[in-house]
């Protein structure tokens, strides 16, 4: 069984006779390979839970009760920890971007590159479902082309700074970066599929006669920046703790209970359904990605293919029932269908590609 | 004089009816103050991040929870 504490570093033992051709680009691989490994994978936690289960509790590591508890203490104190970090630094860095601004940006710009634009800003602007609407409204009723709000929201809850590095954590940097440029890829083609089909008569007309505010412009100071991106963490710590422990609880059931048969059967790299079993799964799903982060975690060490995990975790980020059914309050059935149908046939086509390539190039 | 604290109830929302309160009870001042919760009404007043307030139907500030100085700055000016 495979367990995360012997996970060693063996690519970093050298010869004594190999230093002969080391270049900086050798040495840029083997920095940010510890970088992963300590700050994001975090082994030295790995070993220092393992050392409590074994000492501590007296379990064994590699039976299942002791692998179940050594998985969940180790990621629900390492998801806790990259959750205040990331939390912070992101919420720091979007306070530069308040919606107010992103939509003064988005208002001078036409066509292609609008688009390109709020799906770019959609990563750094900050954003939870319950504010989809409240945006939409903002930006519709301010005369902003139904193609850039919607190239924004597909991107808004998709790509952020946070699931990039979750998923450097999980995968590698390749991966991550992939994620990052299919997400705004799938977020340009969608706003701009909506915008096509000409659908503004499917908007509420109360959104078009909104008014648009834009007071004065505060520009926060460091500290209050900083204020704000502590009160980010709190407020979203508060929020998404018990998913994290649902996320964690699943992940080590999958880890250490469900076998690798029955895993891959219902999601197996060589099934074609695995991956829109996955989209399926996660779509109503409300959480966050950090709860997702374990399951993905678990799912990967059990075989299933790099495509269908990322399709879940997309799938449980880009779309969720509540937002959905919020958004039915200012869009008519036909648009919020045609939103969800992109978004979702998008989630599932990226699935299939990663998975196709991951058999491709292993 | 009316003062709207919009929000759909989270935790900077209640901070914020708070510093109002406190603001308020400052300057020696009384008014109504009204919680508007429904998602819609707080984007139909022209807000796009909660928590926000809104004096006399002016949008005073959005997305974030100023404290009761500033505040009281806001009631000061007409």
């Amino acid at each position: 069984m495979q367990v995360k504490v012997s996970a060693a570093r063996c690519a970093t033992i050298r010869g004594p006779g190999a230093d002969t051709g080391t270049t900086w680009k050798d040495g840029m691989t083997e920095l940010l390979a510890w970088l992963n490994d300590h700050l994001l994978r975090m082994q030295w936690l790995a070993d220092l839970v393992a050392i409590l289960v074994r000492d501590g509790f007296g379990l064994d590591i590699e039976g299942r009760i002791g692998g179940s508890v050594h998985f969940f203490l180790y990621d629900v104190v390492k998801i806790f920890i990259l959750l205040c970090v990331l939390i912070f630094c992101i919420s720091y860095a979007q306070s530069y971007f308040p919606p107010e601004r992103t939509r003064r940006i988005l208002g001078g710009r036409t066509g292609m590159g609008a688009n390109v634009v709020a799906a770019l800003l959609g990563t750094v602007t900050p954003f939870c479902s319950c504010s989809s609407i409240p945006l939409f409204i903002g930006f519709t009723g301010a005369g902003l082309p139904l193609a850039v709000t919607f190239s924004f929201l597909i991107s808004s809850p998709l790509v952020d700074l946070a699931s990039v590095i979750l998923l450097a954590s999980i995968f590698d940097w390749g991966i991550a970066i992939a994620y990052v440029v299919t997400g705004l890829v799938l977020a340009v083609a969608g706003g701009t599929l909506i915008g096509r089909l000409g659908m503004e008569g499917q908007v509420q007309s109360f959104v078009y006669a909104s008014p648009v505010s834009d007071h004065g412009g505060h520009v926060p100071s460091r500290a209050e920046r900083a204020a704000y991106a502590r009160g980010q963490v709190s407020d979203i710590v508060h929020r998404v703790w018990p998913y994290i422990l649902l996320g964690v609880g699943i992940g080590a059931a999958i880890h250490n209970w469900i076998p690798e048969d029955a895993v891959t059967a219902l999601l197996g790299r060589d099934k074609w359904w695995s991956v829109p079993v996955a989209a399926l799964a996660g779509i109503p799903i409300y959480a966050d990605i950090f709860g997702t982060l374990p399951i993905a975690e678990a799912l990967v060490g059990k075989g299933v293919g790099t495509g269908t995990v990322l399709t879940f975790m997309m799938a449980v980020t880009a779309l969720s029932l509540p937002s959905i059914v919020m958004l039915r309050r200012v869009v008519g059935a036909r648009l919020l269908t045609l939103f969800v149908g992109i978004t979702a046939g998008g989630i599932v086509l990226i699935g299939f590609v990663f998975d196709a390539l991951a058999i491709h190039l292993t | 004089m009316l003062i709207e604290i919009l929000g759909t109830g989270c935790r900077k929302c209640i901070a914020l009816g708070d510093n109002v309160q406190a603001a308020l009870d400052g300057a020696g001042l009384s008014a109504t103050v009204e919680k508007v919760t429904d998602i819609v009404e707080i984007a139909g007043r022209g807000v796009m991040s909660t928590p926000g307030l809104v004096i006399d139907g002016r949008v005073v500030s959005s997305g974030r929870v100023p404290d009761a100085e500033e505040i009281a700055r806001f009631l000061r000016t007409p």
